[in-house]
């Protein structure tokens, strides 16, 4: 082969983890430090979404969404499907800042909201493409991506969809990525 | 070759490539001429060390990387395997699903015993390992019997047909990095009862299977055109391919297409045959998939951007599976169904004679989304969205000895769409050389110039039942067809897969569909299954044909920004849900599409 190409060496789901998920450190709302493979991500059904408190655009009506998927998938929340809010303010939206707004949306177990420094935070946006092709748009805070993703990042099964879409649609959506079942 | 040596001939071919590659690896023209590569020293440098580094920047669209270089035109392009029927499916069909068997069909057939199946198949959706090109190493896909393309089917017009679809593919952790182990064939273009269209709600799991029922029928048969349909709504070049809802744009691109060609008594298989239109057949028939794709370029492996939200954009392109073959041909006429397989480019597409830059080289155009026009056009080039299919005509009398090439010359830089810009000839993407290399040999086919007509147009003068209008929207990045989302909620008052739809059609009625979309830059391929539309107006003015043949029959409309189109639509014969989508898979996979459904009343929803 002329290419010079090497023998891929990294199974796909670690190609996966290196080319989209940095391993950065941030902080919960309950001001826990966490790495974002390792903790939040590794062997983990997952939602993200990117947001910021003070975002009166379209944050509050996903935060409410989110708010009855994470009803729908009840027990589940906190032990094997975890919820993960970013802020695109990390300046403003301190850990204490985030606190308040987990209390004012009565987040349950389960559902972080995160912030961080502000190169990993752009880091992240980037690497999970939550970003928009046309520069000035992409600058513009109050015009960000409100879609989903959710995964599962033990099997590499990843989607998403609109923040806004239905709830009940988001849960069953979620159990797409779901463990196989044991039977059949 | 008379004139031009095989040497000469790589020599320029390489120049254009290396010329192309350099300049979506972000280098300006006067970078290139720094680098002394717009002259002529180009062609004989090897895709070796700095030069194969120049051409793989680290980023590509949206983030993603570009592609390892890869030699073009060194392999030929390969045929589709035409797909065998077998002699009885056991356990037998059944009108209500075997699920005690492992059918993954909630519905019943609507039309079983009125259509028995004259034929049979069996198809195994599986992994299997390919070879896109020599450049790269084998390649995971999923396929249609492990094919890429998937085999092609062969069906008539009066001969229903039952293809048993099985779900083999592989446990959900060994997908490799996309694609999900559960699916929903389409027939894309089918008049095909909605149980057995391959709608995006009805996936099926690994283990399963899952009947479909093709009947073969004209739009018309139980309603306008009774007992056989409206010969005018001949459907000839049709395709298939996944539609598992959110999944589809990963499961496409890991290889679930195939086509699918549907004949009748003129449009037969047969140009010897007088009393149809002797279209070239047979060998000179051939159907043409194209696609382009990324490979990671330390691997060499298929990549795809599980994170894009815009469209994904290849910087290698594909015909029939392979990176950019040969195919050898004769000189006379032969017809190609070319189809966009996505994931999310738009072409335009000329013949190139690399050799004579200005020559307008012309062909006809016989099908617009695969449905015969009333009769030939002359064109120089066509344009597809996804999911489009074009049927030509090439007459290569005129270059024997010679080669030219299918070139793209649409400028598209992301998943918007293509910026307007027709390139110049040879600065676009060559993806298939026409080697005009075999023996001269009969040609029976008829000359498209001599084709007074192959259908008329459907009357579209019946006044519309209806005026819905339809938004396509873009905001913080969600895309929405008027402000809503795609989902499949079953209707708790109705059995399982009866699937709440955003509006009703009544059953063999008429409507108007206004398609519009305001956003900024953004263009959508809109697809609309069931039933063929034609366009009233594109922004008020009648639909012409020239440069781009806009008239014909079509499942598909290129939606450009700020455009609005209005669509004739008569929804007949069967009952059932269908969808409306942007075909953009990546953009349909994140919610550009609804439901709708044909039944007995209809509603008087303008806005669903």
């Amino acid at each position: 082969m002329p290419n010079e190409l090497k023998p891929h060496s990294m199974s796909s789901r670690e190609r996966t983890r290196d080319r989209y998920f940095p391993n950065v450190t941030l902080r919960t709302h309950q001001n826990k430090k966490v790495r974002f493979y390792d903790d939040l991500l590794k062997d983990k059904i997952v939602t993200i979404n990117f947001m910021y408190s003070k975002c009166e655009g379209v944050c509050p009506g996903i935060t409410a969404n989110l708010l009855k998927v994470q009803k729908l998938l009840g027990a589940r929340m906190g032990r094997d499907i975890f919820m993960y809010s970013i802020t695109l303010k990390p300046e403003q939206d301190t850990p204490k800042v985030l606190k308040q707004y987990a209390k004012m949306h009565a987040a349950g177990p389960g559902w972080f909201f995160l912030t961080g420094e502000p190169a990993d935070i752009e880091l992240l946006r980037r690497k999970l493409g939550f970003t928009d092709p046309d520069p000035e748009l992409d600058k513009d805070k109050s015009s960000h991506i409100g879609n989903v993703r959710y995964g599962n990042e033990a099997l590499q099964l990843w989607a998403a969809c609109p923040g806004l879409a239905d709830a009940r649609w988001i849960a069953e959506s979620i159990s797409w990525v779901d463990w196989p079942k044991k039977s059949g | 070759m008379p004139g031009v040596s095989k040497n000469r001939q790589r020599e320029i071919e390489r120049a254009f490539e290396l010329r192309r590659q350099l300049s979506s690896a972000g280098l300006t023209k006067r970078e290139l001429l720094k680098m002394g590569l717009m002259a002529g020293g180009i062609a004989t440098l090897p895709i070796k060390g700095a030069f194969a580094k120049a051409l793989r920047p680290p980023v590509l669209f949206g983030g993603g990387p570009s592609s390892p270089p890869t030699r073009s035109f060194i392999e030929p392009m390969p045929r589709f395997t035409v797909k065998q029927p077998v002699a009885s499916l056991n356990p037998a069909p059944t009108v209500a699903p075997n699920t005690a068997a492992g059918e993954g069909r909630k519905l019943s057939h609507q039309v079983l015993t009125q259509f028995p199946p004259q034929k049979f198949y069996s198809v195994s959706q599986q992994q299997a390992q390919v070879s896109m090109s020599p450049d790269l190493p084998m390649q995971t896909i999923w396929g249609f019997d492990g094919l890429l393309p998937g085999p092609l089917y062969i069906a008539k017009y009066g001969e229903p047909i039952l293809v048993r679809n099985f779900n083999n593919l592989p446990p959900q952790n060994q997908n490799g990095g996309f694609g999900l182990p559960s699916v929903s064939t389409h027939l894309h273009n089918g008049h095909t009862p909605s149980e057995s269209d391959g709608g995006p709600c009805f996936f099926f799991e690994r283990g399963q299977f899952y009947d479909q029922h093709y009947p073969n029928v004209l739009a018309g048969f139980a309603s306008t055109h009774p007992p056989n349909g409206d010969i005018n709504e001949s459907l000839s070049s049709l395709w298939y391919h996944d539609h598992r809802v959110d999944f589809t744009s990963q499961n496409l691109y890991k290889g679930l297409a195939g086509m699918y060609n549907l004949f009748n008594n003129f449009d037969n298989g047969d140009e010897t045959n007088g009393a149809g239109f002797r279209l070239p057949s047979g060998e000179f028939d051939v159907n043409i998939m194209l696609n382009d794709k990324v490979f990671d370029p330390n691997t060499g492996l298929l990549f795809f951007d599980i994170f894009n939200l815009d469209g994904i954009l290849g910087d290698k392109f594909l015909a029939n599976g392979k990176i950019q073959p040969f195919f050898q041909v004769h000189p006379r006429r032969y017809r190609f169904r070319i189809v966009d397989g996505g994931p999310s480019r738009f072409y335009q597409m000329f013949l190139t004679d690399l050799n004579n830059l200005s020559a307008h080289n012309l062909f006809w155009q016989i099908s617009v989304d695969g449905n015969l026009l009333p009769k030939p056009v002359q064109v120089e080039s066509f344009r597809m969205g996804v999911a489009q299919r074009a049927d030509i005509i090439i007459d290569f009398s005129a270059f024997a000895g010679r080669s030219i090439y299918f070139e793209n010359r649409l400028e598209q830089q992301d998943g918007r769409g293509p910026t307007g810009n027709v390139l110049a000839a040879g600065q676009g993407n060559l993806i298939i050389r026409f080697d005009v290399v075999l023996p001269p040999v009969q040609d029976n086919s008829a000359n498209p110039a001599a084709i007074a007509k192959f259908y008329d147009l459907p009357s579209t003068a019946a006044t519309p039942r209806i005026t819905r209008t339809f938004r396509f929207e873009r905001t913080n990045g969600q895309w929405a067809i008027n402000g809503r989302f795609m989902s499949c909620t079953q209707d708790p008052n109705r059995p399982p897969g009866n699937f709440v739809p955003r509006f009703k059609v009544q059953q063999n009625s008429v409507e108007h569909w206004i398609l519009q979309n305001n956003s900024g830059g953004w263009e959508h391929p809109i697809h609309i299954h069931f039933e063929e539309f034609q366009i009233l107006s594109i922004n008020g003015q009648p639909p012409a044909n020239s440069p781009l043949v806009l008239t014909g029959r079509s499942d598909v409309v290129r939606l450009e920004h700020n455009t609005q189109v209005e669509l004739f639509f008569r929804f007949r014969d069967f009952l059932g849900s269908h969808p409306l989508h942007c075909h953009n898979v990546v953009h349909e996979d994140h919610a550009m599409m609804l439901l709708w459904e044909i039944a007995i009343q209809g509603d008087n929803n303008t806005q669903p």
